[in-house]
């Protein structure tokens, strides 16, 4: 039905098994490599490499397996928004646990 | 009664400045069955029901934001307690679950291009894999649940800090990571490091539990042909779900279970 | 037509109006007609009743609340008794009658109807959402009969978690349930702004109303689900003691604070923005002008609803957080002023030379601005740190915040109620003695809450039942207040049931206000229009509305 749409903003992309099988490759190569960087002494990296590469595949699940990069540009300011307040209150909350140990001005 | 008809009679002109305006197809001669009545068309349905379930994932994303904004705080108070604690996870499970989910992903987004493309068979078997894999999810993960409670790691009255001020009365453990022993003080905060652990994971497991009910419902309805006549919006809502949970475990595991494997 | 010229009131020759039929309400018949509708003006109708129930046992909490600090020893109740009256007239008030009184009223009637659609995108959601809505208002009442709960509505931690044995989990659970009713109309709004407007209907001709509900409806997705998780995390705490919030197992309870003003800062925007909506449409219609400066009007409510999320910790000033935290979230503090302040600025702009009348809704929308703008401004004071350290945990606090909430939003709801009461029910309110009620509450208002302000500066603490003897001659005339102002309630109940039956028939647009709700019959159809709108003028275009009518005379002729 949906793929004879006439608009063309409201063209529905269909994502193919080809795409899906890459994809999940990926996140199996991505799972590997973190679990195997966890091993390894990387001093403050560990944790970074660690949400580098959970972020890297999350990145990978909202754009192919959410259909996201071939969504309209609401879904993707919806993700953003989304992104935008959960970093609102992870770092704004944290700023304020990490200088209490500032001390007073 | 004047009718509202006086503030129709500028439709050619404005047609084209709504940018959002679906008026265009409303004199479609067959409309499908599943078009509800305050939609003028089924690209309209389809485009709003899409859009509600993201906005329904951003108030996921703001749920879980809570857990994860106590989970980074404690982390960075306490972080000795949290390595221990970690310790106490199994990675083999841990990464066998991860790889479980993420196949159970990538089934479900073959299961929304069978819908897509209009291949029952297919969208049976894709549910019901994904069903499945879920299942499975849920099996090892009360696997390691049962491991925390037999060693007295559930937060609560019950608790047991054994492990950590003596790591060597936890041989299997302690061959693996040789932790040295945590300062009582310390160790006391394991608790809140296991607390989160059950927090985070159980209401990941609880939205699991949720999605396999529905995957249920609608292997049962797939298989009566119901989305593979068009009507896509709900498999590819309940994948956009499904994925969510999926990029929310890939999260956890690498907060609960990765920290310092090394050390 | 009565065309004089202290009225812009234009109704229908009474003679042979008639109430059009069908409409929404004659449509069908039977409760489960409405217990199962999808008609968001049905619904609307329903959170109509529900709301005004819950906000009538929050009012006789509030005036046993008044009655104990008629006299400075705690006599009336004992002191625990009055902790969980004031707790539950908080709780009442803010999450089951505040938050979804103007959008889930008027804002789920008129959303449809402005824009120009059928119904809400989702009108199952929008059903589901007040079920839950009522759950959670039934699951409060039954914590508070059996045994009620004395945390204040902030569920304060520790307090909450290790000091008192009242209901907490009942009660929190009742506001996770209430809170996902909010989420789902606020979902709901977002999806059916974006999805459901007319053909011409572009963002910069939405009526502010839809603008300032679009913002609200943020701040209700993004946030309350923070409110569910702390909520979540004070039962397991109390349930199961899982330590998060306990500092013997190296929990910190401002944690707890940091999540709960998270939503909570955010949500006193929630009370205010689709207040601020109604404020427009009427300042707007009784001055028969456009709103000055519209699309700053409009982007101030987005504006807002941004900033809202960044100011939060000024609710914890005192409560140990980091000093450098408290200078920041202080300054952030006052820029979110800066919006509100544009807003009213605009409005007086509105009024200048326009032609004002002052039917009822104006005099509600005059007493907002009058008391709003206080409000705010003793908002800016307690954002600067240093008057808050002196100021919180005062009546200087309790005043502050009703002169947002009660002399803000709820003016606006009751302008709201009767500027669009004509359109939900087809029939007018008797106009002399709304416009009593209408002075009434503002006296009774101002005469209750304004000597709270001195009290706060003379520093009579909040949330006592008892206080020192010299405060007595304030808070008799707080009191005294807030008889005036119950009787200011009850006058709109009676008279707006009586009109029901005998008010006079409206016709479709007696306001002769431009938005599209008012060019279809009152009460309207199910299905809002009978042909689909097309939008092809501005907002608030007056002129439009003329040469409407003109060319209805010509044809009628
Ligand atoms: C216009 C700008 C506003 C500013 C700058 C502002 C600022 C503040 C500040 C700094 C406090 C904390 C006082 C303290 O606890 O020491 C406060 C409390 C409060 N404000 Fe506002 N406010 C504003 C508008 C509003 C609005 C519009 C509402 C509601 C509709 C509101 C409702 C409240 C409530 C309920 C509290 C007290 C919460 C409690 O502790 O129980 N405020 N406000
Ligand atoms: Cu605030």
């Amino acid at each position: 039905m949906s793929e004879q749409t006439k608009h063309a903003e409201h063209e529905h992309h269909i994502v193919g098994p080809m795409v899906y099988v890459a994809i999940l490759l990926a996140l199996l190569v991505g799972t590997a490599l973190t679990v195997w960087a966890s091993f390894l002494e990387l001093g403050p990296w560990n944790p970074i490499i660690a949400l580098a590469i959970a972020t890297a595949k999350a990145t990978l699940v909202v754009l192919f397996f959410m259909h996201v990069k071939y969504s309209t540009k609401l879904t993707k300011l919806t993700v953003v928004a989304g992104i935008f307040t959960f970093l609102i209150l992870v770092s704004m909350t944290l700023a304020d646990y990490i200088s209490r140990a500032w001390g007073s001005w | 009664m004047p009718d509202n008809s006086a503030i129709v009679h500028g439709a050619q002109e404005s047609a084209t400045a709504a940018n959002n305006a679906n008026g265009a197809n409303s004199a479609h001669p067959e409309q499908p069955s599943y078009l509800r009545h305050h939609f003028n068309s089924t690209e309209q349905q389809a485009d709003t029901s899409n859009f509600a379930m993201w906005l329904f994932l951003l108030t996921e994303v703001m749920f879980f934001g809570g857990l994860f904004t106590a989970y980074l705080i404690y982390r960075n108070w306490y972080y000795p307690a949290f390595v221990a604690g970690s310790h106490q996870l199994n990675v083999i499970w841990g990464t066998l679950n991860t790889v479980v989910l993420i196949a159970s992903s990538f089934t479900m987004a073959m299961g929304v291009w069978c819908a897509e493309t209009r291949r029952r068979k297919g969208l049976v078997l894709s549910l019901t894999l994904t069903f499945v894999l879920g299942l499975c999810f849920l099996g090892i993960k009360s696997i390691e649940y049962r491991e925390k409670f037999e060693k007295h790691h559930v937060p609560g009255a019950h608790y047991s800090l054994q492990s950590f001020v003596d790591p060597a009365s936890d041989p299997e453990i302690f061959k693996e990571y040789h932790d040295k022993p945590l300062p009582l003080d310390m160790a006391r905060h394991t608790e809140i490091y296991f607390s989160l652990y059950f927090a985070m994971t159980g209401m990941h497991a609880l939205h699991m539990i949720i999605g396999i009910g529905i995957l249920g419902f609608m292997i049962y309805r797939a298989r009566a042909g119901a989305y593979t006549s068009g009507h896509v919006t709900f498999v590819e809502n309940f994948g956009l779900y499904w994925h969510f949970v999926d990029i929310v475990w890939i999260y956890l595991f690498a907060l609960l279970y990765l920290i310092s494997r090394h050390q | 037509m009565n065309n004089n010229n202290n009225t812009i009131v234009d109704l229908p020759d009474q003679a042979t109006a008639r109430i059009p039929q069908p409409n929404f309400i004659s449509k069908e018949n039977g409760l489960m007609s409405w217990l199962l509708t999808g008609d968001h003006k049905r619904i609307a109708i329903l959170y109509l009743i529900s709301i005004t129930f819950f906000f009538f046992i929050g009012g006789a909490l509030a005036g046993l609340i008044r009655l104990e600090l008629l006299t400075p020893q705690a006599d009336l109740m004992a002191t625990d008794t009055y902790n969980k009256v004031f707790t539950m007239h908080g709780i009442i008030m803010i999450f089951l009658f505040l938050v979804p009184s103007v959008p889930a009223t008027l804002g789920n009637f008129l959303i449809p109807m402005m824009i120009g659609a059928k119904d809400l995108a989702l009108p199952k959601v929008n059903l589901l959402s007040w079920y839950l809505y009522m759950a959670g208002g039934i699951l409060a009442l039954y914590a508070m009969m059996t045994g009620g709960v004395d945390t204040g509505w902030t569920f304060t931690t520790p307090l909450s978690t290790h000091y008192v044995n009242t209901n907490v989990i009942t009660t929190g659970f009742a506001i996770f349930v209430a809170g996902f009713s909010s989420i789902f109309t606020g979902l709901n709004f977002i999806v059916t702004i974006h999805k459901m407007r007319a053909p011409g209907m572009t963002w910069f001709r939405l009526p502010l109303f839809v603008w300032a509900h679009y913002a609200a409806s943020i701040l209700m997705v993004l946030g309350t689900p923070v409110l569910a998780i702390a909520i979540v995390l004070v039962m397991l705490e109390r349930a199961f003691g899982i330590g998060v919030f306990d500092p013997a197992k190296g929990g910190d309870p401002l944690l707890f604070q940091h999540l709960f003003w998270f939503y909570s800062h955010p949500a006193v925007y929630i009370m205010i923005l689709p207040g601020m909506g109604v404020i427009s449409e009427v300042i707007s219609t009784f001055s028969r002008k456009r709103v000055f400066g519209y699309t700053a009007v409009a982007f101030s409510s987005v504006a807002i609803a941004v900033f809202g999320f960044f100011v939060w910790a000024h609710h914890m000033f005192i409560m140990g957080i980091s000093n450098y935290a408290v200078l920041v979230f202080s300054l952030l503090t006052m820029l979110v002023a800066v919006p509100s302040a544009i807003k009213i600025f605009n409005w007086a702009f509105t009024l200048y030379k326009g032609s004002i009348t002052f039917e009822t809704p104006m005099l509600y929308a005059f007493g907002f601005m009058g008391l709003f703008t206080i409000g705010g401004m003793t908002g800016v004071f307690l954002g600067a740190s240093g008057t808050d350290i002196h100021l919180t945990e005062t009546y200087f606090i309790v005043a502050h915040f009703h002169f947002v909430m009660v002399g803000g939003m709820l003016m606006a709801f009751l302008a709201g109620i009767h500027f669009w009461w004509p359109k939900i029910t087809g029939r007018m309110y008797p106009e002399k003695i709304s416009q009593l009620a209408a002075v009434v509450t503002f006296i009774g208002f101002n005469l209750t809450f304004f000597p709270q302000f001195i009290l706060g500066v003379l520093g009579m603490p909040r949330r006592y039942a008892s206080y020192p003897p010299e405060f007595q001659v304030l808070n008799v005339f707080s009191t005294a207040g807030a008889t005036i102002l119950g009787v200011g309630y009850l006058l709109p109940v009676l008279y707006l049931i009586w009109s029901l039956k005998y008010g006079a028939i409206a016709g479709n647009n007696p306001w002769q206000a431009t938005g599209l709700e008012w060019q279809t019959q009152s009460p309207p159809l199910t299905e809002n229009f009978t042909v689909m709108p097309v939008m092809d003028h501005e907002a608030y275009d007056y002129e439009w509305l003329e040469s409407q009518k003109a060319k209805e005379v010509a044809s009628a002729g």
